[in-house]
């Protein structure tokens, strides 16, 4: 209180710069876009290329199988239901010849490719978010920039959440959106294809098909993995903020060791686990979480109901089952440890002297 | 609290300071003030404990004793007194892949106390346009800009620590000269270290040496003319003068011995030769002889 009121009594005595402080959400704006100004080759840019090149490889092989066809065709080789087809493949007739039962399974095999298809830019986000963190506290400490970040009033706690809400969000958020961008110009794509074959892309690509269903799943698995990936992103901030060189190495062989160790000597047998378990909930969890998708080891799997190999995936089933994610104890006690390492992080940055 | 530093309390009051790192002491029950709107000079050889007194002052380490900056301790209220200090601690220290226009807009809004119009005329005329990335920068340039963003916060107290090492003279000159017009009033306070001595002295109004973590001297400049003499001593008056006891004497050519004296009297002194006060230099080598010994 006696703070504020000198402060006042001073800032009325000679012209200050008004010291309207930056609002807290417009510092959190900047730091955000800070690491987005930063990493923009990384967070923006890598996951379109990757969308791209999967475009490119679909065209590619479409070209290919247009080849193969037409040249089987010509050779008289290949026959569509006992009858030679003439100018190309004729898709009109595949959908007028199919009941209810190949209908379904055509939307599901459409949703299915279309979601795989297009998901490279999340492949690319795990490795992405991986080095980003690695990097994250120790770049800085590397290149002594971290004397000027340190210069300026903007805590050490706000840093590092900054960097985490980069990590679990932000970037997450940027590669699901090219992974939407791209299943829609895959899409195109093959409705171009099925068009130059005769073929009705609405009836037979976004009829049966549910893009937006899949934008839905895909835009609802942000918030499954930013709870998946906190164990990882604590501790390869952890290694970042704490390391003196070095820390890919450390971050990878302090949990590969202690799993090496604990298989060898079979310490788990001491508490009843094997030390499989270990591999999978420590060392997994410390390293793999930031790969979207690594938690289909906990979800439940059974509302999927692929029991038999033509079961069709639905985006209703796709959702409970990430979602079941978030009731296991493996996804809250994994948060809870990465909270506590992002905490230790915070603290490394505060007091570490570089010397 | 504001009160007591506008009647001329001291900005930074340390006292019994200690920090030990492996093998020596860099802070050794240092205590020292620095006055309001002084610039003060922290004068002291290599490993003497300058950059280590600094971070103290900056909270970035932790150290033992009683420390206050602005009325504040850095080690628990760092967060706050940041939004009043500023520093360059060390040159080029500014994040290679930063934009000028990214850097300018990011201290625009994180702090309270920067004035973006004033930064941008800092750098008009230069070769700083908005699109440079500070890694295809010179680094005369890169501490150019450092210095536009430093000057135009409004802080009460303003840390350099060796700020223009390694850069050119014209750089250098430049430097100082803008803290000089551009910057400095009687509310602010500069505290800065470096090695180039004869180029700062003339900017100080206080100066400040340390050897092994302790002060050794603190005095206002315009003191150290009252307490300091030089005098060019004949060979013949060579044992009268030492008879006086200076703190330093260096022989000459020809015969001549280059004598100092602390506190002795002016009128017998100007018996013994030519008299003349000494530059900081001098008095910085004779305070830290046997340092390296």
């Amino acid at each position: 209180m006696n703070t504020s009121v000198d402060a006042m009594a001073m800032d009325a005595e000679r012209p200050r710069t008004p010291r309207v402080a930056p609002h807290a959400t417009h510092k959190l704006k900047l730091l955000l876009r800070r690491e987005f100004w930063e990493h923009k080759g990384g967070f923006f840019w890598a996951p379109i290329w990757a969308g791209g090149i999967s475009l490119l490889l679909t065209l590619m092989a479409l070209v290919v199988g247009e080849v193969a066809a037409r040249r089987a065709l010509a050779s008289g080789k290949m026959q569509v239901d006992g009858q030679v087809m003439v100018n190309g493949l004729d898709l009109g007739m595949i959908t007028s010849r199919m009941d209810a039962e190949d209908m379904r399974r055509l939307a599901g095999g459409i949703d299915l490719s279309m979601l795989t298809s297009s998901m490279w830019p999340m492949i690319v986000l795990g490795f992405v978010v991986f080095f980003y963190c690695l990097g994250s506290l120790y770049d800085e400490r590397k290149d002594r920039s971290v004397l000027f970040w340190k210069s300026l009033p903007v805590s050490d706690r706000d840093t590092v959440l900054s960097k985490v809400a980069s990590a679990v969000l932000v970037a997450p958020a940027l590669a699901v959106a090219a992974w939407i961008a791209t299943m829609f110009a895959f899409l195109v794509l093959v409705s171009g294809f099925v068009l130059a074959h005769g073929g009705n892309p609405l009836t037979l690509l976004w009829g049966p098909g549910s893009p937006l269903a899949n934008a839905g799943v895909m835009i609802a698995s942000i918030p499954v993995y930013a709870v998946w990936a906190l164990p990882t992103v604590g501790w390869l901030m952890l290694c970042s903020s704490w390391a003196r060189s070095k820390p890919f190495l450390w971050a990878i062989m302090i949990p590969v060791m202690a799993g090496i160790f604990i298989s060898w000597f079979d310490v788990m047998n001491a508490v009843d686990l094997d030390s499989g378990w270990f591999w999978r909930n420590v060392v997994a969890r410390a390293l793999g979480g930031v790969f979207p998708g690594t938690w289909i080891d906990v979800a439940n799997t059974d509302v999927l109901q692929l029991k038999r190999p033509g079961d069709m995936i639905h985006q209703g089933a796709l959702l409970k089952t990430m979602y079941s994610v978030l009731a296991t104890p493996q996804a809250w006690i994994g948060a809870a440890a990465g909270v506590a390492m992002i905490a230790a992080s915070i603290r490394m940055r505060r007091w570490r002297d570089e010397g | 609290m504001n009160t007591e530093i506008r009647n001329g309390s001291p900005v930074v009051v340390a006292r019994g300071l200690r920090k030990a790192y492996k093998n020596k002491l860099a802070l050794d029950d240092t205590r020292f003030e620095v006055p309001l709107g002084r610039i003060v000079g922290l004068i002291g050889p290599n490993g003497a404990g300058k950059t280590t007194a600094l971070k103290a002052i900056l909270g970035l380490v932790p150290f033992e004793g009683d420390l206050k900056v602005l009325g504040k301790d850095p080690r628990t209220q760092r967060d706050e007194l940041m939004n009043d200090i500023c520093f360059i601690a060390d040159v080029a220290v500014l994040p290679r892949w930063m934009k000028v226009k990214e850097a300018i807009a990011f201290v625009a809004g994180v702090h309270p106390r920067f004035d973006e119009a004033k930064c941008r005329r800092f750098l008009e005329g230069t070769q700083l346009k908005p699109d440079l990335r500070v890694r295809e920068m010179s680094k005369g340039m890169i501490v150019q800009l450092h210095l536009a963003l430093v000057m135009a916060i409004d802080a009460r107290l303003l840390v350099l620590d060796e700020p223009t090492l390694g850069l050119d003279i014209l750089y250098r000159k430049q430097f100082y000269q803008r803290l000089l017009e551009d910057y400095f009033d009687e509310e602010k306070t500069i505290l800065v270290t470096t090695h180039q001595v004869e180029e700062i002295e003339h900017i100080l109004t206080d100066v400040m040496f340390i050897r092994d973590g302790k002060i050794m001297l603190d005095a206002p400049m315009d003191t150290l003319g009252e307490r300091y003499t030089e005098v060019l001593v004949n060979a013949d008056r060579v044992e009268a003068a030492r008879a006086l006891k200076p703190v330093d004497e260096r022989a000459l050519p020809f015969g001549k011995t280059v004598m100092l004296f602390d506190g002795a009297d002016a009128a017998r002194l100007g018996e013994l030769g030519e008299t003349r006060t000494p530059g900081l230099a001098d008095l910085f080598v004779a305070t830290m002889k046997g340092t390296y010994a």
